[in-house]
């Protein structure tokens, strides 16, 4: 009797102690949220609103405003998106629809491999490879026949918005595609037999696989747009680091990242470090709303699909 | 009327076989850059390293050849402070998820250390700036340690939870119907069992956290001298990459190479090693 009673106390002393860690890994989004809106609070009190919309970076004079950051991460994250995203879904396709098992599984393992190589190692191939070969090869190229277009007016420094957007597609490229993999791969597979066997082709099944996964593509899609947005070290080597918005592709920027990145250590003065947390902050939601949103779709999804 | 009918067939094939084709190049077109990115980092990276690479430290500026000890230890510190504070958290949040986190709870707690995950470790590094070094008025390796926790918790979390999941229900039957209490069948029984997917798992949390750059910027600032003193700024592999590959020498470019190459090869192994260990089980799991 009495062992009996050690045991059930021994199993609730084991079960809180391990729910004691599990809450705090709950808690800790929580303190990062509060940590950040103590740390800012001297810009968030002096700036206000105004800081998401205005354009002065100036330490110097203890002025700031974030919006060529907002903006420069807005325009690499979107056209990373704008080239990622037929690609993933193509590899998603290919992954769930077309390739026989055998092929299926070494070719998902080399695009998750990509997704483990560290930032730090795509922005040092950016600044070798690929800015170079922006800046000979593809950047004249576009203001040839381009240069009309204010997308892609200017001069070819290679550095630029429109390498950060390259680097940053190859970056996301894997998450998408793998998760839209799995949202494909939870879509049952009568759906496919039932098209199949009234005479569809293999690419109108696909259609209807597709048009069944929409929400889960879209929160896949998501997900992919958060790594984009605070994706660093890549960006920071790569965007060129001038705080200016502009309307061509080809014209240095700075994302919000990449000014943390560059100024934290260096910041001299209270109101700056308050002002670089506040960036912090705004990444911080931003990336955290798009999670949210993105992870209770792609959890709807494949929990739909599983019970029935 | 036939005729049209077989030409509407004609132009479904067709339609099917460039979609096909096209999925095909999506592949091709994704794949592409891991070789590039591997390859060049390979041959650039080859030629970069010898054993003074390892065993040397850096040269003064202007000087060439040297080498890279001090952040090779520096990274080894900083990955063993963030196992330190990060891995018992994990293990245990991990172990609750598995065994009691089927209710409101546990759903919660997996759900928001999957958006964890989703923070910007420059974030985290931001985080871990107002914790450790505003306090301590100082760059240290301690204040990294932390932000390299934060980014370990959840891949360690969920790896635990996804590997003490997949030891057979029937093994913690056996336990309990001989009378052990649960709490000892998931210490004695379950979690040896589950151990080297656990560890592996771990050893991937360890990989990626090993590659951040962004959240050691400011928190272990980056150190030109040999350093152990974890309340000191301290070199890392990736800050040593950053910084050579910013600076206008062909001699530190090269050696950022090298560096790049052995990050690489080290996150390859880990991610290879886990696909091995796991193989199949996690298709089993699926279905």
């Amino acid at each position: 009797m009495n062992k009996m009673k050690l045991s059930i106390t021994g199993d609730k002393v084991f079960k809180n102690t391990t729910m004691l860690f599990a809450f705090f890994v709950f808690a800790l989004v929580f303190l990062m949220a509060y940590e950040m809106v103590r740390g800012s609070e001297l810009s968030l009190r002096h700036f206000g609103w105004k800081f998401l919309t205005t354009t002065t970076w100036d330490p110097v004079a203890d002025e700031y405003g974030a919006l060529p950051f907002i903006f420069g991460t807005l325009a690499s994250s979107l056209l990373a998106l704008v080239i990622a995203l037929p690609l993933s879904i193509g590899v998603a396709i290919f992954l769930s629809e077309l390739a026989p098992r055998w092929l299926e599984r070494p070719v998902s393992f080399l695009v998750e491999l990509l997704a483990a190589i560290p930032s730090i190692v795509y922005g040092l191939w950016g600044i070798f490879v690929l800015v170079p070969w922006l800046r000979n090869s593809v950047e004249p190229g576009l203001i040839k026949s381009f240069g009309y277009l204010p997308l892609f007016k200017g001069v070819p420094y290679g550095f630029g918005m429109l390498a950060a957007g390259i680097i940053l597609a190859i970056m996301i490229i894997p998450i998408i595609s793998s998760i839209s993999r799995d949202v494909l791969q939870a879509i049952p597979k009568t759906q496919r037999e039932a098209a199949l066997a009234l005479g569809a082709t293999k690419w109108e099944s696909t259609k209807i696989v597709l048009a069944d996964g929409k929400s889960g593509l879209l929160g896949a899609t998501l997900l992919g747009l958060g790594r984009a947005v605070g994706e660093t070290m890549a960006v920071t080597m790569v965007i060129g680091n001038r705080s200016e918005i502009s309307a061509s592709l080809l014209d240095p920027g700075h994302s919000m990242a990449s000014v943390i990145a560059n100024e934290f250590a260096e910041a001299t003065t209270d109101m700056y470090t308050s002002s670089l947390i506040e960036i912090a902050l705004i990444l911080f939601a931003v990336t955290i709303i798009l999670n949210v949103i993105a992870r209770l779709i792609v959890w709807s999804m494949t929990k739909k699909f599983k019970t029935t | 009327m036939k005729n049209r009918e077989f030409r509407n067939h004609h132009w479904r094939k067709s339609k099917n076989t460039i979609m096909t084709t096209l999925s095909i190049l999506s592949v091709l077109i994704a794949v592409i850059p891991l070789f590039l990115i591997f390859f060049y980092t390979l041959a650039q990276g080859i030629s970069a390293l010898n054993i003074d690479f390892f065993i040397h430290m850096p040269k003064p500026v202007g000087e060439n050849g040297g080498g890279m000890a001090n952040a090779l230890m520096g990274t080894a510190i900083l990955i063993g402070l963030g196992c330190l504070f990060g891995l018992p958290i994990s293990i245990f949040a991990g172990i609750y998820l598995a065994e009691y986190g089927n209710n409101a709870f546990g759903q919660t707690v997996r759900f928001f250390t999957d958006v964890l995950s989703g923070v910007p470790s420059i974030v985290v590094g931001v985080v871990a700036y107002i914790l450790v070094v505003i306090p301590m008025k100082q760059f240290s390796a301690l204040a990294g340690g932390v932000a390299l926790a934060i980014l370990m918790i959840p891949t360690a979390t969920r790896t635990t939870e996804e590997m003490i999941k997949l030891v057979p229900p029937s093994y913690r039957e056996a336990a309990l119907a001989i009378g052990i209490p649960q709490w000892k069948a998931t210490l004695r029984i379950i979690l040896p069992t589950a151990l080297k997917g656990i560890t592996t798992g771990i050893l991937l949390a360890i990989a990626r956290a090993a590659g951040e750059t962004a959240p050691l910027l400011f928190t272990a600032l980056g150190n030109r001298f040999w350093s152990t003193n974890i309340y000191h700024p301290m070199a890392s592999l990736t800050v040593f990459i950053y910084d050579y590959a910013k600076a206008p020498f062909d001699d530190w470019n090269r050696q950022a190479w090298g560096a790049a190459f052995v990050l690489i090869v080290l996150i390859f192994i880990v991610n290879i090693t886990f696909r091995y260990v796991t193989r199949g089980r996690y298709a089993d799991n699926q279905n």
